[in-house]
């Protein structure tokens, strides 16, 4: 148990394949995450530089559509979405102090079910095409896409976004049930507060994207007429499901980078954070008001005034709470003593940048008003401020922030800064200019623009921008392979900080906490440092800890599905394929049934050794 | 930290010369510079949000710079505990007061002009034209002049016009920025709204609604003329002559190939008995554009004929059943140009349209 000797590469993977483990499956959604942002921004750059002259020919029409779908989807569904799990893995089961989530088992398969989908959605890129329809699929342009883009799109969707649904589950339970003796809900870390809402918005809101994905199939590959107008069906209804999901989407990756600048901010300025009691229900606010706003997506729909009316001001009311949050950051700097290191970088660029677009949001908000920027790059620009600016800014930040936790190492903090400005710099460069160019009359998802109409400038300068974040984002890459190889140790709590995930070391035994610790108020572990002590008082004598078993049932349930979704869709051209659709429905319930009649109660990690192994 | 507010300063004066060089866009496309009621209605609302935004921005930098300058950490401060404060309750109570009465400065405005874009009390006594939006084209029908013609939509200044709106395939979303907000075009229900453009000239539109290959390509114009231009102009469509005859030679075997090839889905007068399958050829040699996008040039009609998949990917006329079997060579192509050259509703030629081909020759 205590072993750590080198293992063999094979060994290593058979163990990541079938861990259980919170820490090693965040680093696997850190890793697949990592490379599905690469990927989308791949697709990004080619669309800027299709982009960066009027009626440019450097791709062609249906294919610079695919990039603009799969980016799109790829960026919220397969980057964005997987980074915030790998640090709500990494961190939420720390900071609670807890040994693990209440769900091991679900957590490894709820990973390899989104691993399985996003590779699903982009097999579409080798077999004739991927979705050409838009991220958001509206009916009826994707229930009438030609080819099987669109299918390995809804069923890719399916398979990962039934494991996102497991992991909100997850988290959920995890943050009730497993907290540490002391650790009421008015002393949780803000991280794993706002982890916990966006847990609670992903089990209300990824059933409304199931279902509407259901049908969506349903129509695709069985011909039914859920959304085709011509058989008694209602295409608009397709765009309300979306949205009910879609719209919470947002804040399910905004709430947790919200988190995650609350806690930079509170260590570098080493401060508490100021009014958390107002952080709190702001967070539980704009959760809740994030479910009633869907159907401002849809202004110019043809809803009515009245409906546009209530959504617009329902829309409005999420920047008070929200407000509320970027004054209570800017007061915990004031009278802080503030250190400025990359993550703390991060943070500080991220205030004035969300401000910009939480301002934007409500500009859009304005329904009479949206009537002239909906679809236009003015949107463009507005939704990446929130989520770039928002949500990529708080990745980066927490790439840097709990890096030495997860791997006991401490990234280069002269290339982190050279990473933020280039990439901070081409952000706005990118993006800001886009606000005009909407308005200057550049629709979206437009693969040529007119020469002649005033808009090549500002494209122009988006492209160059676009390029400068690609150069910090390979900065990054260099900085992350450097500090692997150089390998140098840190202690346990490198940045001097007040929460429980530093009060073990880094990386954290398999265990986390050998004696579950003892919690005293609003970031304990400062408290117990002002107060002169070193780490935490223990809440129980030293025991025996259970631990799961490892298990490859995750996997395989996942690759059933994955084979079935081929017969899925084949099984429109030739029934035959049929075969590989039961094949693969068999594997994944052949191994569920496994799991159910199997006893696997896990074993103990017996307090002799834990004593051994502090004696050593 | 010097060299810190050095880059922000040069990269707040790059972004600031960079608006002040693209200034507003091209002024008969962009919604900066509104030149009809719906456009103005939202220019009005956008106008009174930035102002509200900015204010809050400037308020909230202010506190920013502030504190970044005076609390940051500096050498030999680094084991300095400062206090900690809990917050303070009438601070909290202040921001969140300030921005509800700030959100209500935007949001009278908007529910009243939101419900006065929707109005349609007028619409019996208004012109009505009924648009129809295809991939990707666009089709409009007069309700009761009982005319139809395709890309160009011919209104009266300062008139009020009600468009019906529906798709006959995917989703397309119409769109004239200098002179209205844009509004979906879908193909189960109608939607309506109504323009109003306040000077003559030729408006930009375009389809926002993302719909296939070509939903770039899927731009039509608003042709504003004076009262008693657009009455002549109804009156020569509604005599347009489907028995024409071209008169020059070359003309007249185009007419003979177009009549083989291009009649079962275009139609040459306006007549609105017609099936809408193609775009409406009638009074052709008055447009502005080709096929939406191209400039009006014989080069360009043909350049259109002989491959329209390199003009429009993925367009309807690609499935064209003679199109499919044969293809127009260059010559042919030319003869069927000078045809539709010759088509024209009135003999005197549409003010706006001539100012408009003159600018963008100039333009491009
Ligand atoms: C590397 C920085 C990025 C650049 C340069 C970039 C650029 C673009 C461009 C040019 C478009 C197409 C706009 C259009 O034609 O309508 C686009 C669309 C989009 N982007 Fe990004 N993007 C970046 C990062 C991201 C990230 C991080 C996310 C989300 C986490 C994201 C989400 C989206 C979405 C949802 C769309 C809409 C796709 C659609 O219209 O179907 N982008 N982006
Ligand atoms: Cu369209």
């Amino acid at each position: 148990m205590v072993a750590t000797n080198k293992k063999g590469f094979g060994a290593a993977l058979w163990d990541y394949l079938t861990t259980v483990d919170h820490k090693k499956i965040a680093i696997m959604y850190l890793i697949a995450g990592g490379f599905f942002f690469i990927i989308g921004g791949l697709e990004a750059l080619a669309i800027r530089w299709q982009l960066v002259k009027p009626m440019n020919d450097f791709v062609s029409a249906g294919f610079y559509n695919e990039l603009i779908t799969m980016h799109g989807t790829t960026m919220i569904f397969l980057a964005a979405m997987p980074l915030i799990f790998a640090f709500m893995n990494a961190v939420v089961p720390l900071q609670i102090g807890a040994r693990d989530v209440a769900f091991p088992f679900l957590n490894s398969l709820g990973f390899w079910l989104f691993l399985f989908g996003g590779i699903m959605l982009n097999v579409g890129w080798f077999t004739g095409g991927a979705a050409d329809a838009g991220w958001t699929a509206y009916a009826p342009l994707s229930t009438t896409s030609l080819g099987e883009g669109v299918d390995y799109y809804v069923l890719g969707l399916q398979i990962s976004g039934a494991g996102t649904l497991m992991g909100g589950i997850n988290f959920l339970v995890t943050i009730v049930n497993m907290r540490a003796p002391g650790m009421t809900y008015m002393r949780m870390p803000l991280f794993t507060w706002t982890a916990f809402v966006a847990s609670a918005l992903i089990l209300f809101a990824f059933p409304a994207l199931t279902v509407g994905l259901f049908l969506m199939m349903f129509d695709r590959l069985f011909g039914s007429g859920f959304f085709d107008p011509a058989m008694g069906g209602n295409a608009v209804i397709w765009q309300h499901l979306f949205w009910i999901f879609g719209h919470p989407e947002v804040y399910i990756l905004a709430l947790p980078a919200f988190g995650i600048f609350s806690e930079i901010i509170s260590t570098f300025a080493k401060k508490r954070l100021f009014g958390y009691t107002a952080m709190v229900f702001a967070t539980v606010l704009i959760g809740f008001l994030g479910f009633m706003v869907w159907a401002h997506h849809m202004f110019t729909v043809g809803m009515g005034p009245a409906a546009n009316s209530i959504f617009a001001v329902a829309t409005m009311a999420i920047a008070v709470p929200t407000g509320i949050k970027i004054f209570n950051w800017l007061f915990t700097l004031w009278g802080g003593s503030i250190q400025i290191n990359t993550p703390m970088l991060w943070a500080l660029g991220f205030i004035p940048t969300f401000t910009l677009g939480g301002m934007t949001g409500v500009m859009v908000a304005a329904a009479s008003a949206d009537f002239q920027y909906h679809d236009t790059y003015f949107v463009v620009a507005h939704f990446h401020y929130v989520i770039v600016g928002g949500v990529v800014f708080a990745l980066f930040a927490a790439t840097h922030y709990w890096w030495p936790k997860m791997f006991g190492t401490v990234l280069d903090d002269k290339l982190g800064k050279i990473t933020f400005w280039l990439f901070f710099t081409g952000f706005h460069l990118t993006f800001f200019i886009q606000h005009f160019l909407g308005l200057m009359g550049m629709p979206r998802r437009y693969w040529v623009y007119l020469e002649g109409q005033n808009l090549d400038l500002g494209n122009l300068i988006s492209t160059i921008g676009a390029f400068l974040m690609g150069v910090g984002t390979i900065v990054l890459l260099i900085n992350i392979i450097k500090t692997s190889v150089k390998n140098e140790k840190v202690s346990g709590d490198p940045w001097d900080a007040r929460t429980l995930e530093w009060a073990i070391p880094s990386p954290p035994p398999f265990y986390n906490f050998k004696q579950l610790p003892l919690v005293r108020g609003l970031d304990p572990l400062w408290i117990e440092k002002t107060e002169g002590r070193k780490g935490m008082t223990p809440a129980e004598p030293l025991n025996d800890i259970h631990m799961p078993n490892n298990s490859f049932l995750p996997f395989v349930i996942s690759l059933g599905l994955f084979i079935a979704g081929f017969g899925f869709i084949y099984q429109k051209h030739d029934l035959s394929w049929l075969i590989v659709l039961f094949i693969g429905m068999g594997i994944t319930l052949g191994a569920m049934l496994v799991r159910s009649v199997k006893d696997d109660i896990g074993y103990h990690i017996h307090k002799e050794d834990l004593k051994k192994e502090a004696e050593e | 930290m010097k060299d810190w507010m050095g880059k922000i300063r040069t990269l707040s004066l790059f972004s600031f010369l960079v608006i002040i060089l693209s200034a507003c866009g091209k002024d008969n496309l962009t919604a900066l510079v509104p030149k009809g009621y719906g456009a103005e209605q939202s220019f009005n609302v956008i106008i009174i949000s930035i102002l509200v935004m900015i204010v809050v921005f400037v308020v909230v930098m202010a506190i920013y710079v502030y504190v970044i300058l005076k609390f940051r950490q500096r050498k030999g401060q680094e084991d300095q505990i400062p206090k900690q404060t809990e917050g303070n309750k009438t601070l909290e109570v202040v921001w969140t007061v300030i921005p509800i009465l700030l959100l209500i400065i935007i949001a009278v405005p908007t529910i009243a002009s939101t419900y006065d874009l929707a109005d349609e009390s007028q619409k019996e006594d208004s012109i009505n034209v009924n648009v129809t939006g295809l991939q990707f084209w666009w089709n409009f029908e007069y309700a009761n002049e009982e005319i139809q013609t395709s890309q160009e939509l011919y209104i009266p200044v300062n008139e009020r016009i009600y468009l019906n709106m529906m798709s006959s395939d995917v989703i397309h979303s119409f769109w004239v920025p200098s002179i209205s907000g844009k509004m979906d075009v879908s193909p189960e229900n109608e939607n309506t709204m109504y323009i109003e453009a306040y000077e003559e000239g030729v408006y930009w539109g375009k389809c926002t609604e993302f719909c296939g290959d070509s939903h770039s390509l899927m731009d039509f114009k608003i042709v504003v003329v004076s009262q008693e231009e657009y009455d002549q102009w109804i009156d020569g469509m509604q005599n347009t002559d489907p028995e024409y005859t071209a008169e020059t030679a070359t003309a007249q075997e185009g007419q003979e190939l177009f009549e083989n090839s291009c009649i079962s889905c275009h139609a040459i007068d306006a007549s609105a008995n017609h099936p809408v399958v193609g775009p409406n050829l009638a009074d052709f040699s008055n447009r502005t554009k080709v096929s939406g996008i191209s400039d009006f040039s014989k080069e360009e009609i043909v350049r259109w004929i002989v491959d329209p998949a390199e003009v429009k990917p993925g367009n309807g006329m690609l499935d064209a059943p003679y199109l499919q079997e044969n293809s127009i060579g260059q010559e042919e192509a030319e003869k069927i140009a000078d045809f539709l050259m010759e088509l024209k509703a009135t003999d005197e030629p549409v003010d706006s349209v001539q100012q408009f081909r003159e600018n963008e020759a100039n333009d491009n």
